[in-house]
Parts: C-alpha cells; sequence; structure tokens
C-alpha cells in the first residue's frame, strides 16, 4: 500500500504526438481514483505509464515517495486488471491465480493459503481447476481481479475492467468492486470512458481530455461545479442541455426566455468577468412541471412554454424531451463531446432540451406544458475557453 | 418442423458422407497402388491387379540389401531436421518481431521474403553448384541444409506470424504485471500458446526438406549426401530395380495379353540377381 505521485507526467510519441500533458495528480494511500475521459483522451496511457508498460517522456512518477520511472513494471508492486482480463488460456483458474505468487518464488503452502483466500473472496472456490475459456464473463473478471489481489500489492491499476460485461452483471461487479476496495483498502486507479462508474466507484475522479486533465474532485463537487463545458456536459447522464445566451443587466436572455440570475450566480458571474454572449447551462432534473411549483420559487426562476416532443415515464419521474427553434450552442468542447457519443451525425435543427419532471406531471406527449426551471442552478459558460463563469471553490 | 430439420439433417450428413468418402479414395488410390504394387512379386508386377495374387516382402529385403537406400534415409532425415531446426528457430524470431514491433524496413523484409519463396529455384541451380564446388560444400550436409534453409524461412515466418498475431498482446503485458522479466513472460505465457504454431510450421518446413528434389539431385553426387528422393530415382536403370518402371516407359504399347510374356522374360532377367 503506498501513495501514487503524479508530477508533471507527459508522454509524446516518437512521432511527436502529445498523448499526455504534464499531468498532476496526487492519489493518497488506499484512495480508489477515476481516470474517466472520451476514448484517446490519454487515460490508458497515463495508467499504462503508471504501470511501467509505457515510458515516461517527461516529469516524474512516485510510488510510496520512490521515483520509478526507470523501474520495470515487475520491480513497482503493483497489479493490473486488463480490459480484456488477459488471462493465461493455457492455465487453470488456480493456475492463473498462482502465477504471480509462483514468478515471485513463494513457497507451495503460501500459494495455496492465499489462493484459497482470494478464491473465498470472490467466490470462485468451484472454479479454480476449470480452464478460462470454460468461465462466464463475470467469473473470468473475478479471476483476472483475484490474480491482482494475490499478491496484495501496493496498489492497483484497472483498465475498463467492466465494459466487456453486459449492462446488468455491470451493474453488480460495480458494487463487488467498490466493496472489494473498501474491504482490502488499497490504492486504486481506475480508468473508465462510463461516467456513470466515474460517478459511483471513485473517492475522486479526475476528467481527461485530448491528454490534459480538466478537473480533479469529488463525484458530487464534478457534477455541481463543473470547471468547464467539457467536464459540464461529459458527467451526468442525461447530460446538461446547453443552449447561447446573452447576459443583461443581471438576466439572462435565451431561448428559454428572460431569466433574472439570482445574487448568487450574478456575483459569480461578474466576478468572472466573462463576454456577454455566453452558453447557458441547466441539468435536466433542475426542471420541474410549473403547475407543480410553489409560488414563491416559480417567481423566482423562469419559465417557458413548449410543446412536449416525446415523453418517457420512468416510473420514479418523466422525462419530457423538447425541441427548441434557435441556434444551437457551439463550442469545441460541445463538438468533441458529441463526436465521442457519436451524435455529432445525428441530423438535428434548433436545440434540443431534455427536463426531468416528477412523476406527478400532467405533461402529455404532443400537448403544450408549461415549464419551470431553478435560475439558481443555471450555470454559464464562455464559449471560447469553454471555462464555467459561475464556478466556485464552494 | 422438428422432424423436417431432422430429415433434412440425416440427408445432409449422408450426403457430405459420401462426398467426403469419394475425395478420400481418389485420394489414396495412388498410395494404395504403390502399397499394393510394394508386396507383388516381380513376376506379377504388370498384372494390373489391386490386390496381389502372391504376396511378397522380396522387395522390402532388397531395398535394404545394400546401403543405397539406408544412407540416403539417413542423409535425409538428418539434412531435413537440421534444416527445420535452424528454420524454425530464425522463423520464430523473426515472425515474433514482424508480429509484435514496429520497425523501419519490416514491410520490405516481408517483401523480400515473399520474393524469396516466388523466386524459381531452378534458376538457382547452376551458380548454386559452382558456388558449393568453389566453397567445397558440394555433396556435403552443409550443402544441403543451407539451400533449404532459404527456401524454408519465408515458409516459417509467414506461418509463424499468422500464428503469433492470434496471440493477445495484453498477456504479455499481463504476465509483466504479474513480476515476470521478459525471459519468463515468453517462456511461461507465450511459449506455450505459440507451440502449436511452431510445431505445425516445423511440420510443413520439414516436408519441404524431405520431399525437395531439385537440389538435392544438383548439389549431391554420391551416397555421402544423397537424399531420399534422389535414391529413388536413381533406382530406375540399377540393375535389380530395373523392370517397374523402366519397361513400362520403354514398352508404353504393353498390354494385359502381352504381360504374363513380359513377367516370364523379366523374372528370368532378374534371377541372376
Amino acid at each position: 500500500m503506498a501513495e501514487i505521485v503524479l508530477d508533471k507526467v507527459t508522454k509524446r510519441y516518437p512521432d511527436g504526438a502529445l498523448a499526455v500533458q504534464e499531468v498532476d495528480l496526487e492519489i493518497a494511500d488506499g484512495e480508489f481514483v477515476i481516470l474517466v475521459g472520451p476514448s484517446g483522451c490519454g487515460k490508458s496511457t497515463t495508467l499504462n505509464m503508471i504501470a511501467g508498460l509505457e515510458d515516461i517522456t517527461d516529469g516524474e512518477l512516485r510510488i510510496g515517495g520512490q521515483r520509478v520511472n526507470e523501474r520495470a513494471p515487475k520491480d513497482r508492486d503493483i497489479a493490473m486488471v486488463f480490459q480484456s482480463y488477459a488471462l493465461y488460456p493455457h492455465m487453470t483458474v488456480k493456475e492463473n491465480m498462482a502465477f504471480p505468487l509462483r514468478l515471485a518464488k513463494v513457497d507451495n503452502a503460501t500459494v495455496e493459503r492465499k489462493v484459497q483466500e482470494a478464491a473465498d473472496i470472490l467466490d470462485l472456490t468451484q472454479h479454480l481447476d476449470r480452464k478460462p475459456s470454460n468461465l462466464s464473463g463475470g467469473q473470468r473478471q473475478r479471476v483476472a481481479m483475484g490474480r491482482a489481489i494475490v499478491r496484495s500489492p501496493k496498489a492497483f491499476l484497472m483498465d475498463e475492467p467492466l465494459s466487456n460485461l453486459d449492462a446488468k452483471l455491470r451493474v453488480q461487479m460495480r458494487t463487488s468492486v467498490s466493496r472489494l476496495q473498501k474491504q482490502l483498502g488499497t490504492t486504486t486507479v481506475y480508468v473508465t470512458h462510463d461516467q456513470t462508474e466515474a460517478m459511483t466507484l471513485g473517492d475522486r475522479v479526475v476528467v481527461m481530455r485530448g491528454g490534459v486533465v480538466q478537473q480533479i474532485g469529488a463525484p458530487q463537487f464534478l457534477y455541481d461545479q463543473p470547471a468547464n463545458l467539457f467536464v459540464a456536459g461529459f458527467i451526468g447522464s442525461p447530460s446538461m442541455n446547453f443552449m447561447p445566451a446573452t447576459l443583461e443587466n443581471g438576466s439572462l436572455r435565451s431561448v428559454l426566455g428572460d431569466v433574472t440570475l439570482t445574487d448568487r450566480v450574478r456575483q459569480l458571474v461578474e466576478a468572472a468577468e466573462g463576454p456577454r454572449e455566453v452558453i447557458m447551462g441547466i441539468r435536466p432534473e433542475h426542471f420541474e412541471d410549473a403547475s407543480l411549483v410553489e409560488a414563491t420559487a416559480l417567481a423566482s426562476g423562469g419559465k417557458f412554454t413548449s410543446q412536449v416532443d416525446v415523453l418517457e415515464s420512468m416510473g420514479s419521474d418523466k422525462y419530457a424531451y423538447f425541441n427548441l427553434t434557435g441556434e444551437q450552442a457551439a463550442s469545441a468542447d460541445l463538438q468533441e463531446l458529441a463526436a465521442d457519443v457519436g451524435s455529432d451525425d445525428v441530423p438535428g435543427e434548433g436545440i434540443s432540451l431534455v427536463t426531468r419532471l416528477s412523476s406527478a406531471s400532467g405533461a402529455v406527449e404532443g400537448a403544450s406544458a408549461d415549464i419551470w426551471f431553478d435560475a439558481d442552478k443555471v450555470q454559464v459558460f464562455d464559449p471560447s475557453t469553454g471555462r464555467n463563469l459561475t464556478y466556485t471553490e464552494r | 418442423m422438428a422432424g423436417i430439420g431432422g430429415a433434412e439433417t440425416t440427408g445432409k450428413k449422408v450426403g457430405w458422407g459420401v462426398l467426403n468418402t469419394v475425395v478420400v479414395i481418389y485420394a489414396l488410390i495412388p498410395v494404395l497402388w504403390i502399397a499394393s504394387l510394394s508386396f507383388k512379386s516381380p513376376a506379377t508386377l504388370a498384372d494390373g491387379n489391386f490386390i496381389p495374387r502372391e504376396w511378397s516382402l522380396e522387395n522390402y529385403k532388397n531395398i535394404f540389401a545394400t546401403s543405397e537406400f539406408t544412407r540416403a534415409l539417413i542423409n535425409s532425415i538428418g539434412i531435413a531436421i537440421i534444416a527445420t531446426v535452424i528454420a524454425v528457430v530464425f522463423g520464430t524470431m523473426a515472425a515474433y518481431a514482424i508480429a509484435r514491433l514496429d520497425f523501419p524496413g519490416k514491410n520490405l523484409l516481408v517483401g523480400v521474403s515473399l520474393l524469396i519463396a516466388m523466386f524459381p529455384q531452378v534458376s538457382l541451380v547452376s551458380p548454386l553448384f559452382e558456388i558449393e564446388r568453389g566453397l567445397g560444400l558440394f555433396d556435403t550436409w552443409p550443402g544441403l541444409i543451407l539451400p533449404y534453409i532459404t527456401f524454408a524461412l519465408p515458409l516459417a515466418i509467414y506461418t509463424l506470424s499468422a500464428f503469433f498475431r492470434e496471440i493477445p498482446w495484453e498477456l504479455e503485458k499481463a504476465a509483466k504485471m504479474d513480476g515476470a522479466t521478459p525471459g519468463q513472460a515468453f517462456r511461461r505465457v507465450i511459449a506455450p500458446l505459440a507451440a502449436p504454431g511452431v510445431f505445425t510450421t516445423a511440420i510443413l518446413v520439414f516436408i519441404f526438406c524431405w520431399n525437395d528434389f531439385l537440389f538435392a539431385i544438383s548439389l549431391t553426387s554420391t551416397e555421402q549426401s544423397r537424399t531420399v528422393p534422389v535414391a529413388l530415382s536413381f533406382f530406375t536403370g540399377s540393375s535389380q530395380f530395373e523392370d517397374p518402371a523402366g519397361r513400362s516407359r520403354r514398352q508404353p504399347w504393353s498390354s494385359r495379353s502381352r504381360s504374363s510374356s513380359s513377367c516370364c522374360s523379366s523374372s528370368a532377367g532378374s534371377s541372376p540377381a
């Protein structure tokens, strides 16, 4: 067990491509840190550099206070779980899990005991003599975890360990990974492209984009206080709604009409000294059916009326989709997010808006609905830099 | 529905079975014919019967009577095994590099090795003959092993790199993370997985070396390094093995009705031996 420190770690490929740029990250002993971002953002490269599978071009990596840049993976005492699990197909489950111990020349009795312990924890006892090809996806995943934990390494590195599982099993394994990490208390770095995994698993989340760290923080903090448009759009599902808006005398003019900013938001925006033409962002849950909102709250928020395009009832609440006429918010961050989701080539006119309403809402598909939104939850971004003008360290 | 499906599969099974049998018989007839001939006595060789009338082991006795064949057998096995081992060892290293690494000139290397495989071997016979005589390699084992390696290597590299590409790269990374040195990772993880491919390649290369006739007949002159295919070719026309191929070639008009007389004369001719 140890802390991991990345000090301006940079990866540049021989052809000059910059994969990871000056990543500064201090991972405390026992902490569970998630690296998240769209594909090609450098998260896996960062993990491979910590593992020692890729050379560090610049900067320093310290594990347990010692510089390990030049050490081979085997001398760093860290274990890794791969996306493909990378189980050795010619070995049984038991041999797979014992492999790191055998390499470390541990005596037979200890190997037996440790493999048995790990198998007990992961519920693999009855599969020990089977080959990986005879196991289900979930069992293979557990064997991969088992191979990582038998050695009691200083840290675990996990490279999208759940992305090959089907949706239901993934949720189940997510909780067991989380429980296992708490139980063992081993420093863990976990890479994923799935923001839900990032939100649910980590003590802290590192959002990366194009090799650069966008923001580091606790999941809830990232959700509430995204540092820029990219983080705002990436974290949260369904994602935040964005639309162009104009700041005028403490109010915000957009396709949702004029809304007077609350004092808190106005002060933040003024302090940030951004431009007048901005991008406004509101999360789906900050909308509500106007008929269900108390009069005092109604007055302090914004309100608009529009035809419900699609209504999805989830039981606990309702998702109402609107299609508003107007220019879509344009920004490099948003374009990249759309490209990552694959929605950049979906033809669509105007602004599509997702709102989460109470299940008591009387909204009907195809009919007009009055929708209220919380003015205090509005976030304002600078379109050119993507910076969140309402960001506060709190 | 299920009944119809079952009938269909039974029909299919019978169809495939018949087709397979036909193919296997077609492929085996020449082999069975040779086997049948080998058990016939010289007198009944050309009687046209598939199953020998009188079984005889005389041919087998004769072939081992002199050192001509046994020596060739030793040469063939020795030369083919040495060439196979060397070609597979070098081929494994080259194929591993081609499958796993990106290095300048990789495509050139693959292209050149393909070129060697495509090059008409017969055009190399005269230069090789001259070179080997000059170097004193003519009619020696290395004189055959060296050209065999040259032509077996492209084959080995091609087959092996296809196998190596199938081995997941992550396994080696996983082994490194589990604490293995590069050598241990190769020996304990990659090698066991590559073994089937290496064996397949070794068999193919061995067959290639074993079957070669062109180099073997051009670059050898004595029993010292003559291989089996060449030794077989020398059977034709050498006194006691004259009959089988020799007579039929000289008498293309020979027919079933005449066979008895020719057999008599041939048996009479071979009796002094």
